[in-house]
């Protein structure tokens, strides 16, 4: 696509800069000399599907690492996911809306007698840390390559954009299954195998990071084409600044906003990603648990103990969709052309100024 | 522009190497093709393992195998050679074979369940964005997160017991009591009277009138029985068509052009008149022969609104012969629907129809009806859970894109020059929110061929992504080579696609030569 040019990029800012607001866009808040950041943060917390998603997130967050303990730390709830304890009520879930009670079993138990909402809480535990770590290390190499190869362009852009367009179309299922025999094979007795076999779900997250940096890397790349071409790039070189200044210093922090976004995309992305793999047998293997894996083996069971099957599925649900809506208050809050735009405000204000401002570079072609 | 292509064509081809190099390794280096054999304790295992390594070249080391693989693969490239070998797989069947069979099976799964999508996602995308910040977009957008954030997985097992299981129960015993009647219509009443906009009266009028209609319609189901035996007659037909007319003058001319009403509703008539005329031959009917009746139905059309004509004459013939097209797809799924007491019937089917696995029941035998309708109930459950899963970004994208026109200075132009709003809607807005999601529609169908590798695990469809799971399991190389080729092949044509008709679309986008 085409980059807009520098005509389009003045004639955006002086249209910007225009005291007057056009018909039914709410007036400015940038007007009052906020910084980038009070402005993403305030659009942010008035976006009320972010901030529903932000509450439910946090909630998950803290159940899931507080009630059954993380890394030897123990946790508040009696049973933990390998705990085989007698059947109560047939492995019924005992938690009840009305009267509202918890019971013994919230969730219910398998067939063998495990606690469910335990296993469920380790499972979102996994898919909470697999999220994190592909986001940080997707983000981070990303980052680094979108950088490096829209900056500097040359041999660099070549080699790391083929090496995208590579990693791009491998399967991701076939190096999570090469990795998955890998981790596998523990006599082999290589620091990977032993690595893997300790901490399964970490390997699985930094590994899953190892591949799903490309889009970002992508996104990067553009919006550094884009940056670097700009007047404060060319005083900040003039006036001596290294490359590494420019890069991490004066361009990063205008392409921040795409990046947080699509990092939280990619996060969302990797949850099911994670699930899904488990449920085909190359993710997190037992006796360890994840969401996916709960619901693969519980599958056939439907018929007898459907709660099996409910409660892992409405967990990667709730999980998944709390981050996409943050995902999506957060590109609503860093995009500036997006104004809250209220179609009867605009009718009144239509009605009553007949010569309402004319149109500005708001809702103008920008092409990226 | 050739240069452009050209040069594409050549970097993808590298690429292609290089990843198919690595994946080639990587499957090769995932485990061992003889383990199987050296557990069991059986007399003649040194004899079965110099079998399969024989077969399978073990002996030579993967990086060569590769080059080896790769001389054989380049002679597909050879037209009408018809030497095309992608090697064997672990039993011994030529990959191209397993490959052919399995890429019709994934076909028939995933171009239905697509082209659902994009029709539904584009035109829920599209109302969204005419009713933006509506009750119904705030709807349809927290629909869209949901089912972007479902597992298929999940979905798919759902599916399988409420969609399958549940409603082969109902068929048993097609009732449907009252108070779900009554529920359903509601249902579908509220849901038009929050979709259709505009005042109170009439959002209440129509959420009224098609509560009223909907309910009605279950319960004389319910009293007919109309599950075990349905057909459509040719009265519903002409009923529908003459709706199906208005609607689509409606859309594509606007019912003041009189004349491409008429020609639509003549198209309709014709059609009831045919519906009689044609159902001998469709006794006998095959795949090509309903091919070829769609076409003539579309050229029918074509002539009727050639010789109805008026000020507008292409008008009147896209508005009848989309409305022949439409009710010769009626007198279609009438005759299917005719079909369905045999196919229940059948004693492969046993009152079951709506299957939970495979892509056909196995042994089946009848006429072209009942086979169809075999593999539409095998295909109904994963073509739902297909759908459920891509529509929602089909939903989000076209939403932005219409916004985005809807907001453009030569709408505003469109509108103050006093055209309708169906004209700037159809004509200006909706051809021009169609350019970027043309792009995404190609990437879509360059990435399906690889892109239901869960679906058809959880309905056992022998399709691609079991080729490549088996492959994998079994640490079989040329199978898992085969599939790779194949999506990573279309996956970088249709992108070459993608971008060429963007800068084909939109003039304003031009390739770098």
């Amino acid at each position: 696509m085409s980059q807009p040019s520098q005509q389009d990029e003045i004639m955006a800012e002086e249209a910007a800069l225009q005291p007057t607001p056009a018909a039914g866009i709410e007036p400015v808040l940038e007007a009052k000399g906020l910084s980038q950041g009070q402005i993403v943060r305030k659009r942010f917390l008035g976006h009320s599907g972010a901030i529903i998603g932000l509450v439910v997130f946090a909630l998950i967050f803290i159940v899931a690492f507080t009630s059954v303990g993380y890394w030897g730390i123990p946790g508040w709830w009696k049973y933990n996911h390998e705990q085989v304890s007698p059947l109560v009520n047939d492995g019924a879930p005992t938690s009840s809306l009305w009267p509202l009670a918890w019971g013994e079993h919230p969730f219910g138990q398998d067939r063998i007698g495990r606690d469910l909402f335990a296993m469920t809480m380790r499972g979102a535990q996994q898919s909470i840390t697999v999220m994190f770590v592909i986001g940080i290390i997707a983000g981070l190499i990303g980052v680094v390559v979108g950088a490096v190869s829209g900056y500097f362009r040359g041999w660099a852009e070549a080699i790391l954009m083929r090496l995208t367009d590579v990693i791009i179309i491998v399967p991701a299922l076939l190096l999570a299954a090469v990795m998955a025999q890998m981790a596998g094979r523990r006599d082999s007795g290589s620091w990977f195998s032993a690595f893997a076999s300790t901490n399964g779900v970490l390997a699985l997250g930094i590994f899953l990071g190892l591949i799903s940096w490309v889009s970002l890397a992508r996104l990067m790349r553009g919006e550094f084409l884009t940056l670097r071409e700009r007047e404060f790039v060319d005083a900040a070189r003039i006036s001596g600044a290294s490359n590494a200044r420019i890069i991490f210093k004066h361009i990063l922090p205008n392409a921040v906003g795409v990046l947080i976004v699509n990092v939280t995309l990619t996060m969302s992305a990797a949850i099911l990603t994670e699930t899904a793999l488990s449920f085909l047998g190359v993710g997190v293997k037992a006796p360890d648990t994840s969401l996916g894996l709960l619901i693969s083996q519980n599958q056939q069971a439907f018929a007898t103990r459907p709660w099996l099957f409910w409660f892992p599925g409405l967990f990667i649900v709730l999980i998944c969709l709390s981050i996409n809506f943050i995902g999506d208050g957060l590109r609503d809050a860093f995009d500036p052309r997006q104004k809250k735009f209220n179609a009867k405000k605009a009718q009144e204000t239509g009605s009553r100024v007949p010569a309402a401002a004319p149109v500005t570079a708001f809702d103008g072609p920008k092409d990226h | 522009m050739v240069t452009y292509i050209v040069r594409r064509l050549m970097t993808a081809a590298l690429i292609l190497l290089g990843a198919s190099f690595l994946v080639y390794l990587l499957t090769a280096a995932s485990g061992d093709p003889l383990e199987e054999y050296r557990a069991i304790s059986a007399a003649n295992k040194q004899q079965l393992m110099d079998a399969r390594t024989e077969l399978l070249q073990l002996d030579v080391p993967p990086p060569l195998r590769y080059f080896k693989w790769l001389g054989g693969a380049a002679q597909c490239l050879v037209p009408f050679a018809n030497s095309c070998d992608l090697g064997k797989n672990i039993v011994g069947q030529p990959v191209t074979d397993a490959l052919g069979h399995a890429l019709i099976q994934t076909l028939t799964l995933v171009t239905g369940a697509t082209v659902l999508a994009i029709l539904v996602g584009i035109t829920l995308g599209i109302i969204t964005a005419l009713r933006q910040y509506s009750a119904l977009d705030y709807g349809v957008t927290f629909m869209a997160f949901l089912f972007f954030s479902l597992p298929i997985f999940w979905v798919a097992v759902l599916l399988k017991e409420f969609g399958a299981i549940g409603f082969n129960n109902f068929l048993r015993n097609p009732e449907i009591p009252m108070p779900t009647a009554i529920g359903i219509g509601i249902a579908f009443g509220a849901l038009i009277a929050v979709a259709i906009g505009g005042e109170l009266k009439r959002r209440v009028l129509s959420g009224g009138v098609v509560f009223l209609f909907v309910t009605a319609i279950l319960i004389y189901f319910s009293a007919t029985e109309w599950f075990k035996a349905p057909g459509l007659g040719p009265v519903l037909i002409a009923i529908a068509g003459v709706g199906i007319a208005f609607a689509v003058t409606l859309l594509t001319a606007g019912l003041k052009n009189r004349k491409a009403l008429q020609s639509a509703l003549i198209a309709v008539g014709v059609g009831v008149v045919l519906y009689f005329l044609v159902q001998p031959l469709l006794d006998q009917a095959t795949f090509v022969m309903i091919v070829l009746l769609a076409i003539a139905a579309v050229l029918v059309g074509l002539g009727i609104g050639y010789l109805v004509g008026g000020y507008d004459r292409g008008q009147s013939m896209r508005a009848a012969a989309i409305t022949s097209f439409l009710v010769g797809f009626m007198i279609l799924l009438d005759r299917f629907m005719q079909a369905w007491p045999t196919y229940f019937n059948n004693s492969r089917v046993r009152g079951r129809p709506i299957a939970t696995i495979g892509a056909t029941t196995p042994n089946i035998e009848g006429d072209f009806w009942v086979l169809g309708l075999d593999s539409f109930t095998h295909l109904i459950l994963p073509t739902m859970a297909l759908i459920l899963i891509s529509l929602a970004s089909y939903t989000r994208f076209t939403r932005a894109s219409m916004l985005e026109i809807m907001n453009m200075d030569y709408i505003r132009t469109a509108r103050a020059k006093g055209l309708s709003e169906r004209t700037v809607v159809m004509r200006h807005a909706f051809r021009n929110a169609l350019i970027p999601i043309a792009t995404i529609v190609a990437f879509d169908i360059g990435g399906l061929i690889g892109g239901a590798v869960i679906t058809e695990s959880v309905f056992s469809v022998r399709g691609m992504g079991f080729l490549f799971l088996d492959g994998i399991s079994h640490v079989d190389p040329n199978p898992v080579m085969g599939v790779f080729l194949c999506v990573a092949i279309t996956a970088m044509v249709f992108n070459l696609i993608a971008d060429l008709a963007y800068s084909a679309l939109d003039p304003r986008v031009r390739v770098k030569a």
